[in-house]
């Protein structure tokens, strides 16, 4: 399929959506205002800064993070993050034995409220076909390399359970303040594709 | 239903190429679907599991060849149409030509937006009855085809696994998809060995967790 033909298919879709948004508002459905509100909050006020404020308090203060791995969602709750598609949380938890990764091979599940919503790759067939029979090979395309003798534990999410990976903390960051271990937890480090990031380095 | 979207364990889709410094939509139209969605969906008129099965319901060549908001486009306007919201042609010329349905409710308000998002929408119900299963119980997994939505994906139907979790009653998606309900039925996280789903060349240090239902679960 040639460049021009997949940018015209694209074209014509959001033409299509154009003309069903215009249609829904003329049926008096939808309010425009409260559709700018649903993108804008998922565009720019929820999204894996939320995660890593939860990751960082569970790694400077070990009642939060008993907390957080006996009741995720209550814990997760505490600190404002809730609500559509984290109604129910567990958290688990990476150690030098376990490597924790999560998928949703049937759809798309993701945990909003502390992820924002998921990155294309997450939701597309070759993650979701791979993660759960080659979850090696998978991390090793995102250039992370599991000990062999790491057991690596895949969590499909085929219900309404949202899973949130606390990665383990970086050494050289055991002087580091919350809000400045906070910015070493990445996106990917809390799917379990990647791992949180060293004192000094910068990365998604 | 054996859908394109039980992907898990088939092969041959490629390296999985994440995007650096991804946006959280790729143009104004994924904004346009996934607002829409959200906005139509607080109607109540379909649940989450019909949802999902307006998306995997697709044929398989088109949901594979469709990006993911493509596919939510199309499980849209299936769901407009199946629910009295629009027509075909309505959808085709995007102009109005039959009168709007009633409204259960009306329109979602800009307003009203972070409380219900933060309310959500729990899938925890009253339990049926006592569990059937309790942590390190081992089970085996029912061999199920249904042509209907469920979530006892390919890979993990008939096999065996250990509960370590067990969540209490949950919605059951296959009733709540045919719209029978939420009908709770207990919901456990069960694991699996690699070697069990895929066979003796895998590390047999690693695992495979799923959230399966006790109907689709027996005694091992």
């Amino acid at each position: 399929m040639s460049k021009d033909h997949d940018h015209s298919e694209l074209s014509e879709t959001a033409l299509r959506v154009k003309a069903l948004e215009s249609l829904l508002i003329e049926k008096g459905y939808v309010d425009p205002a409260a559709l700018d509100e649903l993108v804008d909050t998922y565009e720019t006020k929820v999204g894996p800064r939320n995660g890593a404020r939860v990751v960082a308090k569970a790694w400077s203060d070990p009642e939060y993070r008993k907390w957080l791995i006996s009741d995720a969602t209550a814990a997760i709750a505490s600190l404002g993050f809730a609500g559509r598609q984290g109604e129910h949380m567990v958290a688990v938890e990476n150690t030098p034995n376990v490597h924790n990764m999560v998928v949703c091979t049937l759809c798309s599940c993701y945990p909003w409220p502390v992820l924002g919503l998921p990155p294309v790759w997450y939701k597309s067939a070759p993650y979701r076909s791979r993660a759960v029979i080659d979850p090696r090979g998978v991390l090793a395309e995102f250039g992370v390399k599991i000990d062999e003798d790491t057991e690596v534990r895949v969590w499909d999410s085929t219900a309404e359970i949202r899973y949130l990976v606390i990665p383990m903390r970086p050494t050289g960051s055991e002087d580091m303040k919350e809000d400045e271990l906070a910015a070493l937890v990445t996106r990917d480090s809390m799917i379990g594709t990647g791992m949180a990031l060293k004192p000094g380095a910068v990365g998604r | 239903m054996n859908g394109a979207q039980d992907l898990g364990g088939t092969m041959g889709h490629g390296p999985v190429n994440p995007e650096l410094d991804e946006p959280v939509f790729h143009g104004d139209w994924e904004r346009q679907v996934f607002a829409l969605t959200l906005a139509m969906g607080f109607f109540g008129q379909w649940n989450i599991d019909e949802g999902r099965f307006a998306r995997e319901s697709l044929p398989p060549a088109q949901y594979l060849s469709s990006s993911y908001y493509q596919i939510w486009f199309a499980a849209l306007c299936k769901l407009l149409v199946a629910n009295g919201f629009a027509t075909d042609e309505e959808l085709a010329s995007g102009k109005q030509i039959m009168a709007p349905r009633s409204l259960p409710r009306k329109p979602l308000t800009a307003g009203e937006i972070p409380l219900i998002l933060a309310k959500g929408g729990p899938a925890d119900r009253t339990e049926p009855g006592p569990a059937k299963f309790k942590v390190g119980d081992k089970i085996h997994t029912r061999n199920i085809n249904p042509h209907t939505h469920t979530r006892l994906a390919r890979y993990l139907r008939d096999r065996t696994g250990e509960i370590v979790m067990v969540h209490g009653a949950h919605v059951f998606p296959d009733s709540s998809a045919q719209g029978l309900g939420d009908d709770p039925q207990w919901l456990y996280t069960v694991r699996f060995s690699a070697r069990v789903l895929w066979g003796d060349d895998r590390n047999p240090n690693d695992h495979v967790h799923a959230d399966l239902w006790e109907p689709y679960l027996v005694a091992a």
